[in-house]
């Protein structure tokens, strides 16, 4: 018989120690990993390692016209692909000057909406699954799926739509479009209690969340956290208010902002920002002007020499385009800066000293989408 | 603060910096060995405010590395742009401003990783995005990689 060997044994809270959470790890929605740093049970620093999914999205722009790289922005946040698209149609109609249709302003318009419903619809269910509710997770799908339906009739995808074109749109909006979406607002305006009342309202959440993750208002800034993030901490960091786009300056929407920067708060303004969303398009739904659905626009897109700069809110958070062209059809350079690589280096502050089951918690009310952050 | 007020702030403070003509944003190139102590100044006054750093990014213009600044005031609501030229492409450093901003530190660190632009004072220059011991960096206008760029 084997000698049983006694180890000393040392108590694990007095050892610092590293876990790997990812690459492959639910909680972290995508291919990221992040080193953590505990002991015992609380985190003691971290380090995110991006760029498992990095393919270079800016080194192919610069070999692709205008209207290719369309395609690309798509690929980046695929959650928020309309708004994504509408950053670079909005850059390159700015560039050159030219008059889009009343019409298409007013579809992009609501089409964005629509498109930050159905990111903070997959957030919502995501994060309800991240802190235990299973149920969440059906309902979001649910619910988001409606909105995918109307995308899918009238731009031919459910994701990936590359819908938007420099000048205007791919093609007319389906006849249905404008009857499915008033019958989406009606039918949500309604589910969205079911949200509160499944999750908003469950003490085992807000016991989670409340006091979680806090980021002040000067971190905010100084970490460059912006969309609904940036908000919960009182960082009025609202594109569409702050430097106005599209319809945005024309219609009455409220940008909310928190106190606290807690999860909790992160997480209620995602649920106001839907209903704004839904207010917003309310508006919109039945004005859209009858016209073309894009300006003429030449077969090749050369932007004249110089730099350029276009900044939308993405359901995460301000995007912005940087275009450095030397007059050719393809730019010379062109930076993303993605919502999601600033709200991510903010993670390491904010979850230091939480215990390691917070910080998933904090992580989805980050909300990442991991390809925005690589590129 | 307008583009005009601005101008004269920003060349009070640093003589040396040259006005560029932009649409947009108001544009300054500075001497690289400034940056700190303006970002420093321009961060910390009341007037100018400059709290946000919402774009950082690194151009190659070949005979030279452009790193460009983009700030905006949360709240006086003003923006502009700084600029310093790296000519040294081998051995090219600049100031690290993550003390200033601290979402400079993951911008540098890309910078660093896709165009080579050494970060003096950074608290973690690393790769961000490509493995360590990779070999040159892609932003680069002279970069070759036969295997995964194809010219058409």
């Amino acid at each position: 018989m084997k000698e049983v060997v006694n180890l000393p044994v040392k108590k694990i809270e007095e050892e610092e120690y590293h876990i790997n959470m990812g690459p492959q790890h639910p909680s972290t929605h995508g291919v990221l990993r992040l080193v953590v740093s505990l002991q015992g049970e609380i985190v003691k620093s971290l380090k995110p390692h991006c760029g498992y999914i990095h393919r270079g999205i800016e080194k192919m722009c610069e070999k692709d016209t205008y209207p290719q790289i369309i395609h690309l922005t798509d690929r980046m946040d695929y959650l928020s692909a309309h708004i994504n698209n509408h950053a670079v149609c909005l850059l390159v109609e700015k560039a050159l000057e030219v008059d889009v249709p009343e019409r298409v302003i007013y579809i992009r318009t609501i089409v964005d909406e629509l498109n930050r419903i159905a990111s903070h619809q997959l957030w919502w269910c995501s994060f309800g699954m991240d802190m235990g509710g299973l149920t969440c997770f059906f309902y979001g799908l649910r619910d988001r799926e409606k909105i995918l339906d109307i995308f899918e009739e009238s731009f031919g995808s459910r994701l990936l739509h590359s819908y938007y074109t420099p000048g205007g749109l791919m093609m007319d909006i389906h006849p249905n479009f404008q009857k499915e979406v008033k019958n989406f607002i009606q039918y949500f305006r309604k589910k969205i209690k079911d949200y509160d009342d499944i999750l908003t309202g469950n003490i085992i959440m807000q016991e989670r969340t409340k006091g979680i993750g806090v980021l002040s208002r000067e971190d905010a800034i100084s970490y460059g956290v912006t969309g609904p993030s940036g908000r919960a901490s009182g960082f009025s960091c609202d594109v569409r208010k702050r430097h106005p786009y599209a319809l945005y300056d024309k219609v009455d929407f409220r940008e909310i902002l928190g106190t606290e920067g807690d999860t909790f708060t992160r997480y209620m303004m995602r649920m106001h920002e839907m209903r704004e969303s839904m207010k917003i398009i309310e508006q919109l739904i039945d004005n859209i002007p009858a016209g073309d659905y894009s300006a003429k626009m030449k077969a090749v897109i050369k932007l004249p020499a110089g730099e350029y700069y276009q900044r939308v809110e993405a359901a995460r958070g301000e995007l912005g385009v940087y275009v450095v062209s030397d007059g050719s059809k393809t730019p010379y350079r062109m930076k993303f800066r993605s919502p999601n690589f600033s709200n991510l280096s903010v993670l390491d502050h904010i979850s230091r000293g939480v215990k390691i089951a917070d910080l998933v918690a904090i992580g989805g009310s980050l909300d990442y989408v991991i390809p925005d952050i690589d590129r | 603060m307008d583009t005009l007020k601005l101008k004269e702030r920003i060349l009070g403070l640093v003589p040396d910096a040259e006005f560029q003509e932009n649409k947009q944003f108001p544009t300054f190139i500075l001497p690289s060995a400034q940056l700190h102590n303006l970002a420093a100044g321009l961060a910390g006054d009341a007037d100018l405010a400059f709290d946000f750093l919402f774009c950082l990014s690194g151009v190659d213009m070949v005979s030279y590395i452009e790193i460009v600044y983009h700030l905006e005031s949360t709240t006086q609501r003003h923006q502009m742009v700084l600029k310093v030229r790296v000519s040294d492409r081998e051995h090219g450093s600049v100031d690290s401003v993550c003390d200033i901003w601290r979402t400079a530190e993951f911008h540098e660190r890309e910078i660093y990783d896709l165009l080579g632009i050494r970060f003096t004072n950074h608290p973690d220059l690393r790769r961000i995005f490509l493995e360590e011991g990779w070999n040159g960096h892609p932003l680069r206008k002279d970069y070759v990689d036969d295997i995964n760029i194809v010219e058409r």
